[in-house]
């Protein structure tokens, strides 16, 4: 009966924050327009001249969805803080509602928003010239990275969100995650950037996603680690972050309903 | 005497409960019979939303003891959550979802089956003026109509005691006024009501009984005419035809008030026929005849700011309205 309950709570707040995201025209535009327009950014302006051994658009997909993945956890950051200082969780908060289900609306929406994105810039770089494996094995695979890796930047996010409880303080994740990936093998290879960033960007974990998603399609990593090895690193910073930000976020929305 | 809230001695601070914390509130008792609208009165910082959401399990007290609709505050704070629905300062409404989709997806959350929930929503928003407006996006709804879809969403399931924390601020007169009826219809309906505001008139048009409270403490408690009449004394407004007269009058009189332009002097009393009649003729005899008089009973302006004014909180004003010499 309980769980009868949760279920149902959790399914009228996903069907919130996904009509929440629809109509707010403006985020979701941005949130659409950024991936065509940094590939094509990466691959025509910037990418003639970067040396990394092949056509620069199959090196670059995986990191511009990290890239993409880091603004849209900036707007899950935003879209939670925003709901936090809102009347309406005061009253969610005075009804028998489970704090889980309030907050498994924003992560559900959070991912739906996140994986048009990815869909976004994988559709770009095909019609590019992006040319990956087509081994349906290695697509699953590469997506369950992608998914992984937003459900634990989601989670990050609204526990910032909750955290810093203005939407303007929350805007300040959107510039850290969106930073982040230039200093990981998003965009270069790690032995191309200055000896002083080289151990950030080989050792962040940002780096093994991106390299797992390249190994995966494009058959070799630009760490020439192997990709197992790149997925296994990956996997173990998703689920550390995923359970840190998990009991934060729990925490936090508990402990300012009781402040 | 059946009460839906009963609560003693309850105590909050904020910023650490030692001595550094700010006292908010310092030892409130609280009685709100059921079935009654019952309104906590106080200026900004008094403590009355503090109250409300403690009440309302929002918040945790740092000490004192509450039954809220037969449910313990704290030991049974889900059970105190069943029976309330509580409107806060801003309308907890979803701005970007509709009127309807707001009634809906309150009463999908109270578990009201979809086809239930949708025959509610109508209902309500019929039930509120709402119904022309109900498939617009809240956004653009007025502030008016913000705070009746915020009402009908705490009628979905009729709760045992709303909170209304002051529901009417930033409203204009007329919304104010709509507001007021739709609360005494739900009061009529057996809903017993608690609310805050700083507005007297709105605790005096409202209200059954009425809390005063300031910094914290519960400063006076009762009925609207009890508080008025507290003050005993009742105010007698004096105008004279000249400046010697006016001049003349106060050498003769203690007065509480007086404005040289307009050359009026006010004199409290205890309200008597008597002691207008004495006044007068004293005033005759000095060569000071009144040219108008007006007997004023204090407004609850007049309570509340006796009872609220920063050095004097112990309503020491009642002593100092002198009667005529």
């Amino acid at each position: 009966m309980t769980t009868a309950y949760a279920l149902s709570d959790t399914s009228v707040m996903i069907t919130r924050c996904m009509r929440r995201s629809l109509r707010d025209p403006e985020a979701f535009f941005t949130a659409l327009m950024l991936p065509v327009v940094l590939m094509l950014l990466f691959v025509y302006i910037f990418g003639g001249d970067l040396n990394t051994g092949g056509k620069y658009v199959d090196y670059v997909v995986p990191g511009l969805i990290v890239l993409c993945a880091g603004f849209g956890a900036g707007t899950t950051a935003v879209v939670v803080a925003t709901d936090m200082s809102s009347g309406i969780v005061d009253r969610f908060r005075s009804m028998p509602i489970h704090a889980s289900s309030v907050l498994a609306g924003h992560i559900v929406a959070s991912l739906a928003r996140n994986l048009l994105a990815t869909a976004l810039v994988i559709a770009v770089g095909l019609g590019v010239g992006w040319r990956p494996t087509d081994s349906p094995v290695r697509w699953l695979a590469a997506v369950a990275m992608i998914v992984a890796f937003i459900l634990a930047m989601s989670w990050l996010a609204a526990a910032f969100g909750l955290l810093v409880g203005s939407p303007e303080a929350a805007t300040g994740a959107t510039f850290v995650l969106m930073f982040i990936p230039y200093l990981s093998t998003a965009f270069v290879p790690a032995r191309t950037l200055p000896a002083v960033l080289r151990p950030i960007a080989a050792n962040q974990p940002f780096t093994p996603v991106i390299e797992t998603m390249r190994g995966l399609w494009m058959g070799r990593t630009s760490t020439g680690a192997s990709v197992g090895h790149e997925a296994l690193l990956a996997a173990g910073y998703c689920a550390a972050i995923l359970i840190v930000a998990v009991v934060a976020a729990s925490r936090l929305y508990t402990r300012r309903t009781a402040a | 005497m059946a009460y839906t809230v009963k609560a003693e001695g309850v105590r909050k601070s904020f910023g650490g409960a030692g001595k550094g914390g700010k006292v908010v509130l310092d030892g409130v008792d609280l009685a709100v019979e059921t079935g009654s609208i019952f309104a906590l009165l106080g200026p900004n910082g008094a403590g009355k939303t503090t109250l409300v959401r403690i009440l309302a399990t929002l918040i945790r007290p740092d000490a004192g003891t509450a039954t809220v609709a037969g449910h313990d505050l704290l030991g049974d704070p889900v059970g105190v959550r069943r029976s309330i629905s509580l409107t806060g300062q801003y309308a907890a409404v979803d701005d970007m979802l509709t009127g309807d989709e707001n009634l809906r997806m309150m009463a999908r959350l109270l578990h009201l089956r979809p086809r239930e929930a949708a025959a509610r929503s109508a209902e309500l928003l019929a039930e509120f003026g709402l119904a022309d407006a109900s498939d617009r996006r809240v956004k653009a709804y007025s502030g008016g109509m913000r705070r009746r879809l915020d009402l009908a969403i705490s009628m979905i399931v009729r709760p045992a005691l709303l909170f209304l924390d002051e529901p009417t601020t930033g409203l204009d007169p007329r919304s104010r006024e709509q507001l007021w009826g739709t609360v005494r219809k739900l009061s009529d309906e057996g809903v017993t009501v608690l609310l805050t505001t700083q507005y007297l008139a709105e605790a005096d048009v409202l209200a059954d009984r009425i809390a005063m409270l300031d910094r914290g403490r519960i400063v006076a408690e009762g009925s609207a005419d009890e508080l008025k009449s507290s003050l005993r004394g009742e105010v007698v407004r004096l105008q004279f035809a000249d400046q010697a007269d006016y001049k003349r009058a106060l050498r003769e009189v203690i007065a509480i008030g007086a404005d040289e332009r307009l050359r009026t002097v006010e004199v409290g009393t205890d309200g008597s026929a008597a002691a207008v009649y004495r006044l007068l003729g004293l005033l005759q005899a000095a060569g000071a005849p009144a040219a108008r008089v007006s007997v004023d009973r204090p407004s609850l302006d007049d309570v509340f700011l006796n009872l609220t004014d920063g050095s004097r909180t112990d309503g020491s004003r009642t002593d100092e309205i002198a009667s005529a010499r």
